[in-house]
């Protein structure tokens, strides 16, 4: 399951949890870690039904957590993309 | 025994009032609008449409908008996921200057005719002017004449004169909402002080862009309330926004407009404003999803925010680009604009 238009893993927000890859909101690129937290709610992925934030980050919404460590990011929008970045973990960026 | 009063058609009327004199509808018309039965909204739509090809013609204005100075407002709009008064997952961040002209460039080339730069503030202070009039410049050393647009909150008429000098056409500065319903979503400032931003915008010169957002608890009397008071200040351009619920936000549990009552509105608010540019903004991709989206560029609309908002994700550019080639919606050129 992907949580994007042109996401290409699993990931955060969808419900996956474990190490792997992550893709975080649409356009997401992908970022190696754990696979722990919700990236729109900062909540972690195995306590939960987090299916309507996956379909905020699918549809609306850039990821605002971190899906390793559940900081809340730094998140820069533009017309044409996003990035996020956590103070521990680094940047994100979407694909576009 | 009386007979009963002769229901009076509100669209008969528009018929003959909006489309063909241009003259807007009343508060009461409005509402009698809002209150159509859901049967009725593709004859309102058309209408509206109508009154739109007539009044405006049929190209459709493109903008991008871009966050310079996100989060961390000090105000606190209720629906605002910037506000610093709430505890939303939004962190402050600052836009640089290649970022910025890097923006603008890819709102141009999408044939956007109009770049927004934003601020989450109450007003600008004198590093956020600074930094608007160096990236202002940026863009233009960039080969990009793109129209520049500002939203930077309430203004000094010192403030609007330096925002003139730097070239700025268009001023953005949302009223929100009705002036009855506008103390239950913003106590840190009101309504007329807004106003007030706007008439010095206008005065100055500038053009004036001023919307608001459907579904923030306001009643259909004051959604009819709100259109006739934005016909009022006579805008150039009103955004029409739907609430989106935003974590953290007091209206986090909003219910989403249901996708009939937008298209009222929309209906609606071109019959309060024949001439007026009336852009698709934030909200639209969860209220309507892609089928409402061309229901509403078919049912008034002729301006569209294409790309990402500030903090939220719009539809990749490039599919609102092809609906309107689909809908044979020409985009407005820039030499147009100017």
């Amino acid at each position: 399951m992907t949580t994007g238009q042109d996401a290409v893993t699993t990931g955060q927000g969808a419900g996956a949890v474990g190490l792997g890859a992550v893709t975080t909101g649409r356009g997401a690129v992908t970022m190696a870690g754990a696979v722990t937290y919700c990236g729109y709610c900062g909540k972690d992925l195995g306590e939960a039904d987090h299916a309507a934030c996956a379909r905020r980050l699918r549809v609306i919404d850039p990821p605002r957590f971190c899906s390793a460590c559940a900081r809340r990011m730094v998140v820069q929008v533009t017309p044409a993309g996003w990035t996020a970045t956590c103070s521990r973990h680094g940047e994100i960026t979407s694909a576009r | 025994m009386t007979a009963a009063p002769e229901q009076v058609d509100v669209l008969g009327v528009a018929r003959e009032q909006v489309l063909e004199r241009g003259v807007g509808l009343s508060e009461e018309q409005v509402l009698g609008v809002l209150q159509l039965a859901d049967d009725r909204i593709p004859e309102l739509l058309e209408l509206a449409h109508q009154v739109r090809m007539r009044w405006c013609g049929p190209e459709v204005e493109v903008e991008g908008i871009v966050s310079l100075k996100t989060g961390g407002c000090p105000e606190d709009c209720h629906f605002c996921s910037q506000s610093g008064q709430f505890p939303s997952p939004v962190r402050s961040a600052w836009l640089d200057i290649p970022g910025l002209v890097r923006a603008a460039r890819q709102t141009a080339e999408t044939g956007a005719t109009e770049f927004c730069i934003v601020a989450a503030v109450r007003g600008p202070d004198k590093r956020l002017l600074s930094q608007v009039r160096d990236g202002i410049k940026a863009i233009r050393e960039d080969g990009n004449d793109i129209q520049i647009a500002c939203s930077l909150g309430m203004l000094t008429q010192e403030q609007v004169d330096e925002l003139v000098a730097m070239g700025v056409h268009r001023y953005n500065h949302n009223l929100e909402t009705a002036r009855s319903h506008f103390p239950n979503v913003v106590t840190t400032h009101s309504w007329e002080e807004r106003w007030d931003t706007l008439r010095m915008v206008r005065d100055a010169g500038m053009e004036v862009c001023c919307g608001g957002i459907i579904g923030m608890g306001e009643t259909l009397g004051q959604r009819a309330e709100f259109a006739v008071q934005l016909a009022s200040l006579e805008p150039d351009e009103v955004p029409l926004n739907f609430l989106i619920p935003n974590p953290g936000t007091p209206y986090e549990n909003y219910p989403v407009v249901e996708g009939p009552d937008a298209l009222r509105a929309v209906g609606a608010f071109r019959l309060a404003l024949p001439r007026t540019i009336l852009r698709f903004a934030g909200g639209r991709e969860l209220t309507f999803g892609d089928l409402g989206a061309k229901q509403g560029m078919l049912g008034g609309i002729n301006a569209i925010i294409v790309g990402n908002y500030l903090t939220n994700l719009g539809r990749p550019a490039q599919d609102d680009l092809d609906m309107l080639q689909e809908l044979s919606m020409p985009i407005k050129e820039l030499s147009k604009t100017l």
